[in-house]
C-alpha cells in the first residue's frame, strides 16, 4: 500500500476507534492513537494476515503485547475483514468478545493480553517454534514504553538473545507517558537503546507516526543477520487530536459528546487534505 | 499391589516423555534449570533441539511454552512445582489456561518433596490456585503407572494440564495395569467399613493403612484422584455410597485442595458421612523430610489407622 493509501487508512482508523470508545462508553484512547499508525503498517504493508490464512502456521504473527490498546486492533482488524463493523459495535456490551483487551474469541486475535510483560516471551516461543521448524515467517510483537517496567519482558530478552532470534520484530510503542505521567517520572527506563543493544537486539529509533519509515523498517531483512530486532518507535500519546496529544489523562479517557464532535472534525479536516 | 517399590515419579515422567520425544519431534521440552531436578539429563543429551533452555526465569518459561505452543508445538514446561505454580502462575493463567494452549506444565519436586529446604521450596498451594483457574486440568499420579500414562496421554490431551511429581521412590499400587484416564478416579480396591481418598504420593499412605487394618478385620475402600480438576464426582459417589466414613489425604494445603473438594461435594448432595480432611494445616511448617513432616501431620500408615478405627466405633 503506497504512503497516501496508508495515510488516509490511519485517518479513518482513528474515527473508527473514537467512534466505539464513545459509542461504548470506555477505551484506552490515548495509548490507542500512539499505536495505529503502526498497526496500520503492519497489518496493511508487512503481516499478509487475513482471514483466509489465519488459522495457518505458514504466516508472519503478530502479539499485542500492550493488549489495553485494543481498539486500535479491533479496528484495524475489522478494516481486514475478520468481524463486521456491527460485531465490533458490540463494544463492552453484555455478553460480547469485544471486551477492553484481545482475547481470542474475537477472530483475527492472536493471543489474550491485557496483563503487561507477558507477549514478548509469547512471540519468542513461537519465533523459537518457527525457527525450529525453519518455516521462514516473522513473529512481531508491540510493547507499551510503561510496560518495560515489567521483569520478565528482559527475561524474554535474555531467551530471544541466547536464540538469536531475528526472525522476532519487537516494537516498543514510545509515548513517553503512562497512567500516572511521564514514564521517566514513574520509574525510568531510559536508555533504552543502550539497554536493548546489551541485551543483544539490533535497534533502531524511528519515528512512530512516520509511516514511510515504518514500511522501511518492518519491511525486509533483519537489521542484523542472528540479532533479534528492536524498533524505538516513538510516538505522541493521543496522537491525531490536538486537545489529547500528550495529555496523561486521556490514557483511558471517553471524551464527551462535545469533545468527541472536535475530534471528530479535527479528522475529517485532516481527511481533506487528501481529497 | 504387591508392596513393590518402584521408581520415583520424576524418573518415570522423564523416561517417559524421552521415550515420545524420540517418536514426536513435535515435542518440545523447555527448562528453567532445571534439567537435572527434571531428570531431564539424557533428554537434552539424546535430543538437544527438543530442549529449550530459558534460565532460571520462570515467567518466561511459562509464556514462552504458550508461544511454542500456539507455533504449533506439544511443548512442556518442567520447572519445580513452587517456583511454576506461584511466581508464573499469571503466566499460567492468562497465557496458557485463559488463551488456552494445551501446553503441559510439569510441577517437579512437588508438594514437600524438597523437604528439609524450607516453606520457598514446598508447594502446597498448587492445587488451591490452579483449581481456581478456569480450563485448568490438574494431575497428581500416585504411583510409576499413573505417572507414566498421563505424560502419555498428554500428548494428544487437547486442554490446558499441570501435572505434579515428587521425586522419592514409590510403591507400585497398580497389581496389574487398570485402565487410567486422565479424568477418570480409580478405586484401588474396595472395602464397607470406611473409604480413604488420596491424591499423588498420600496415596500410598492409604493404601498402606488399608493393609494394616485388614489384619484387624477392617475393610477399607482406597480410592487415587488422581486428577484434581476436572474432579471425577461420579467415581466419588460410587466410591461413598453407604459408607460411614470417609478420610481424604493429601501432600497441600488443607485450604483449596482434595479435602475441600469433596466436602464441597457431600455437603451438596446432603451425603451424611463421618469425615476428616488431612493436609497441612494453616501453620508454620514443621522441618523435616517429606516423610517424615507427612508423618507428623497424621499422614504415616499408623496414625491413619487409629484415625481410622476412632471414627468407626
Amino acid at each position: 500500500m503506497n504512503i497516501n493509501e496508508l495515510s488516509i487508512k490511519s485517518i479513518e482508523y482513528r474515527k473508527t476507534l473514537l467512534e466505539i470508545i464513545y459509542n461504548s462508553g470506555a477505551g484506552h484512547t490515548g495509548g490507542s492513537l500512539s499505536c495505529v499508525d503502526i498497526l496500520n503498517v503492519l497489518y496493511n504493508d508487512v503481516l499478509g494476515i487475513s482471514p483466509d490464512n489465519f488459522d495457518s502456521i505458514e504466516r508472519n504473527r503478530y502479539i499485542q503485547s500492550k493488549g489495553h490498546s485494543v481498539e486500535a486492533l479491533y479496528t484495524v482488524l475489522c478494516d481486514k475483514g475478520f468481524f463486521s463493523r456491527s460485531e465490533l459495535d458490540t463494544l463492552n456490551k453484555f455478553d460480547s468478545h469485544f471486551i477492553g483487551h484481545p482475547t481470542r474469541k474475537v477472530s483475527g486475535i492472536e493471543h489474550n493480553t491485557g496483563a503487561l510483560g507477558h507477549g514478548l516471551s509469547v512471540a519468542t516461543g513461537i519465533a523459537l517454534a518457527y525457527r525450529i521448524d525453519a518455516n521462514p515467517f516473522k513473529v512481531f510483537t508491540l510493547l507499551g514504553d510503561g510496560e518495560l517496567s515489567e521483569g520478565s519482558v528482559w527475561e524474554a530478552c535474555t531467551t530471544a538473545n541466547k536464540y538469536q532470534l531475528d526472525n522476532l520484530y519487537v516494537i516498543v510503542d514510545r509515548n513517553n507517558l503512562q497512567i500516572t505521567g511521564d514514564t521517566e517520572l514513574v520509574n525510568p527506563i531510559e536508555p533504552l537503546n543502550q539497554k536493548f543493544e546489551s541485551f543483544g537486539f539490533s535497534v533502531k529509533e524511528i519515528n512512530g507516526h512516520d509511516l514511510g519509515a515504518l514500511k522501511e523498517n518492518l519491511n525486509g531483512t533483519p537489521f542484523e543477520k542472528d540479532k533479534p530486532n528492536l524498533i524505538i518507535a516513538n510516538t505522541i500519546k493521543g496522537k491525531g487530536i490536538s486537545f489529547m496529544e500528550n495529555i496523561v489523562s486521556w490514557h483511558h479517557r471517553v471524551p464527551t459528546e462535545k469533545e468527541y464532535k472536535l475530534a471528530m472534525s479535527e479528522l475529517e479536516k485532516e481527511l481533506k487534505k487528501y481529497e | 499391589m504387591n508392596n513393590t517399590i518402584g521408581k520415583p515419579n520424576l524418573e518415570i515422567f522423564a523416561d517417559t516423555l524421552l521415550n515420545e520425544a524420540k517418536k514426536n519431534k513435535n515435542i518440545i521440552v523447555v527448562t528453567s534449570d532445571s534439567r537435572g531436578s527434571g531428570k531431564l539429563v539424557n533428554f537434552g543429551k539424546e535430543l538437544p533441539s527438543q530442549l529449550i533452555e530459558v534460565g532460571i526465569a520462570e515467567q518466561n518459561l511459562v509464556a514462552v511454552c504458550a508461544g511454542l505452543s500456539a507455533g504449533g508445538k506439544k511443548v512442556f514446561g518442567v520447572s519445580p512445582a513452587s517456583f511454576l505454580t506461584a511466581r508464573s502462575l499469571e503466566q499460567i493463567k492468562n497465557d496458557i489456561a485463559y488463551s488456552n494452549r494445551p501446553a503441559v506444565m510439569v510441577g517437579i519436586s512437588a508438594g514437600i518433596s524438597y523437604g528439609q529446604l524450607g516453606a520457598t521450596h514446598h508447594s502446597i498451594h498448587d492445587y488451591a490456585t490452579l483449581r481456581t483457574i478456569n480450563n485448568m486440568t490438574i494431575v497428581s499420579p500416585a504411583d510409576n503407572f499413573e505417572a507414566s500414562e498421563v505424560i502419555k496421554q498428554s500428548i494428544n490431551y487437547e486442554k490446558p494440564l499441570y501435572i505434579r511429581y515428587g521425586k522419592k521412590p514409590l510403591l507400585n499400587l497398580y497389581s496389574k495395569e487398570q485402565n487410567f484416564k486422565i479424568g477418570k478416579a480409580n478405586i484401588l480396591k474396595k472395602g464397607s467399613d470406611l473409604v480413604f481418598i488420596a491424591t499423588g504420593e498420600t496415596v500410598q499412605r492409604a493404601y498402606l493403612s488399608s493393609q494394616l487394618l485388614e489384619k484387624e478385620g477392617i475393610q477399607s475402600t482406597v480410592v487415587s484422584m488422581h486428577t484434581l480438576k476436572p474432579f471425577d464426582k461420579e467415581t466419588f459417589l460410587e466410591a461413598i455410597l453407604n459408607q460411614k466414613v470417609l478420610i481424604s489425604l493429601e501432600e497441600h494445603s488443607v485450604y483449596g485442595g482434595l479435602g475441600e473438594m469433596c466436602a464441597s461435594v457431600i455437603t451438596q448432595e446432603k451425603i451424611n458421612i463421618n469425615y476428616k480432611i488431612l493436609g497441612i494445616p494453616d501453620e508454620y511448617m514443621v522441618n523435616g523430610s517429606q516423610s517424615d513432616v507427612l508423618d507428623h501431620y497424621g499422614m504415616s500408615p499408623e496414625k491413619l489407622t487409629n484415625l481410622a478405627k476412632s471414627m468407626i466405633e
